[in-house]
């Protein structure tokens, strides 16, 4: 089996435009959660979010590629810039062949349903323009990206919630470590903060009004976010090679499936999938420093996710860290854990653990150390990344420090 | 009528060239423009929506719908002629 090392990352967030300004603000425990400003924000109940702030797509891309790339793409393509260019890697021959974007996202092209619905629903026309379809798409974000960087290889797009991401970095993992491809681009990118976006998530009362508190007893809901995370994972020896500035490595990875409820997690399907992860790895326990929750600030995830810890981690799971970034740059659903494996490699590589900002107060049944409001210090060598979807399909990845 | 119809045809071709409308000319084919298949399904919405027309065009084989796209001039012409015909 081959290893796995990360060797690009980009991004683009409530938290900054880049990887690098995301990280500074994780480290600084910033909330990126503020009033949404959208069409129609005045007949939502919800209406606060992570979004986006001061994006301007016009000062990135020309009016054809406008055209072509709704919201999400746009996102996914910034990061990709970002990541593809840090790890120096250009694509020709064989490693292009190589080389594909696996890539995460639960809604795909949302802002485009979105506005085309409104036009013949709304506004009464009978005609949409020509590329609704190529714009909407779920795999258009790993499509542009393909083209803009001549990679040939596996592509695809996996769609599973709020795993999404973390299932598409998985696959990335595998396709590397079985020998299929020496580099991939992959990671996940959501843009979901539209009216009809926000309005389907209202329907099913698990949202904040006014913040997303993980752990904390009082919370009260998620929170909706937007952007993308994109990294190069590449082969290790691959890397080493042509002396590439190696970020982190990519460990371990499982999956499971609850099969129980298509919206309630289940404690037994997510701590399958965390020691799934480690047994992965070939880790004990003691080995985990800190854990990147899924940690969505719902009643139901928090007390479930930590209860999965501690019966995973017995008596270490009192000495390891878990905490939500969620709280931060909110929920990005199909691409939140793209932006939290930033989170796995500040802590990896600067020994600084993001905290879980908003925390008030304690809950006896997140009794774990959620690193409350303020960014921690500490040696870590391995982290894991939780993400557990509505329809109980549970993703988790394990990383190690280089 | 007819001139506004050819001056529109005429910036919506151009602008979806990205050429100066002076350099597109009723002999120009769109390949001549470098106007590829997604650039024109894109000219004829938008041709549709200026003149507030049905154009009859099939993208699967172009050559057998009912719409001349030889050249700019043969574009002109068909829209004066739906604008005529659906205007009625």
């Amino acid at each position: 089996m081959k290893r796995v090392v990360i060797t690009g990352q980009g991004a683009i967030n409530a938290l900054g435009h880049s990887a690098t300004a995301t990280q500074r603000a994780m480290a600084e425990g910033k909330c990126g959660i503020g009033p949404l400003e959208l069409r129609d924000v005045e007949r939502l109940s919800i209406r606060i979010g992570g979004q986006v702030q001061g994006f301007v797509a016009e000062d990135h891309f020309n009016r054809q590629q406008i055209a072509l790339y709704d919201r999400f793409t746009q996102f996914a393509l910034l990061a990709a810039k970002e990541a593809i260019a840090q790890s120096g890697l250009t694509f020709s021959g064989d490693l292009s062949a190589e080389t594909g974007v696996v890539l995460g996202t639960a809604g795909g092209g949302v802002n485009t349903w979105d506005e085309n619905y409104r036009t013949v629903y709304e506004d009464g026309k009978n005609r949409v323009h020509p590329f609704v379809v190529p714009k909407l798409m779920n795999n258009a974000a790993a499509s542009h990206i393909s083209m803009e960087y001549n990679l040939k290889g596996p592509s695809f797009t996996v769609a599973t919630a709020c795993s999404s991401s973390n299932h598409a970095m998985g696959q990335a993992f595998q396709l590397i470590r079985s020998g299929m491809s020496r580099a991939m681009v992959t990671g996940g990118t959501e843009a979901m903060l539209c009216f009809g976006g926000i309005k389907a998530w209202e329907g099913l009362r698990v949202m904040s009004k006014d913040a997303c508190r993980p752990f904390s007893a009082n919370r009260n809901g998620m929170v909706q976010g937007e952007g993308a995370a994109i990294f190069v994972f590449e082969e290790y020896e691959h890397a080493k090679a042509r002396g590439a500035e190696i970020l982190a490595e990519v460990v371990g990875f499982a999956m499971t499936s609850d099969a129980s409820d298509i919206v309630m997690p289940s404690k037994q399907g997510a701590a399958r999938a965390i020691s799934g992860a480690m047994k992965d790895a070939g880790l004990n326990p003691e080995d985990v420093q800190y854990i990147n929750a899924h940690g969505t600030g719902t009643a139901a995830n928090d007390k479930t996710e930590c209860a999965a810890v501690a019966d995973v981690f017995g008596t270490h799971a009192d000495n390891l860290m878990i905490s939500s970034t969620k709280s931060m740059h909110g929920h990005l659903i199909g691409g939140t854990g793209a932006v939290e494996l930033l989170a796995c490699i500040l802590a990896l590589r600067e020994g600084v653990v993001a905290p879980t900002v908003g925390y008030q107060e304690a809950d006896p049944e997140c009794a774990l150390d959620v690193v409350p409001n303020e960014a921690r210090d500490a040696k870590v060598d391995v982290v894991l990344s939780n993400a557990f979807a509505f329809g109980g399909l549970n993703a988790v990845l394990a990383l190690r420090a280089m | 009528m007819s001139n506004e119809v050819q001056d529109k045809v005429i910036e919506i071709i151009a602008e979806q060239a990205v050429l100066d409308v002076s350099d597109v000319t009723p002999e120009s084919s769109l390949d001549d423009l470098g106007i590829d298949s997604l650039g024109l399904v894109e000219s004829i919405f938008a041709i549709e929506e200026a003149f507030d027309i049905q154009v009859p065009f099939n993208a699967n084989d172009p050559s057998e719908s009912d719409f001349d796209i030889s050249s700019v001039a043969a574009i002109i012409k068909a829209v004066e002629g739906l604008v005529a015909e659906q205007k009625q």
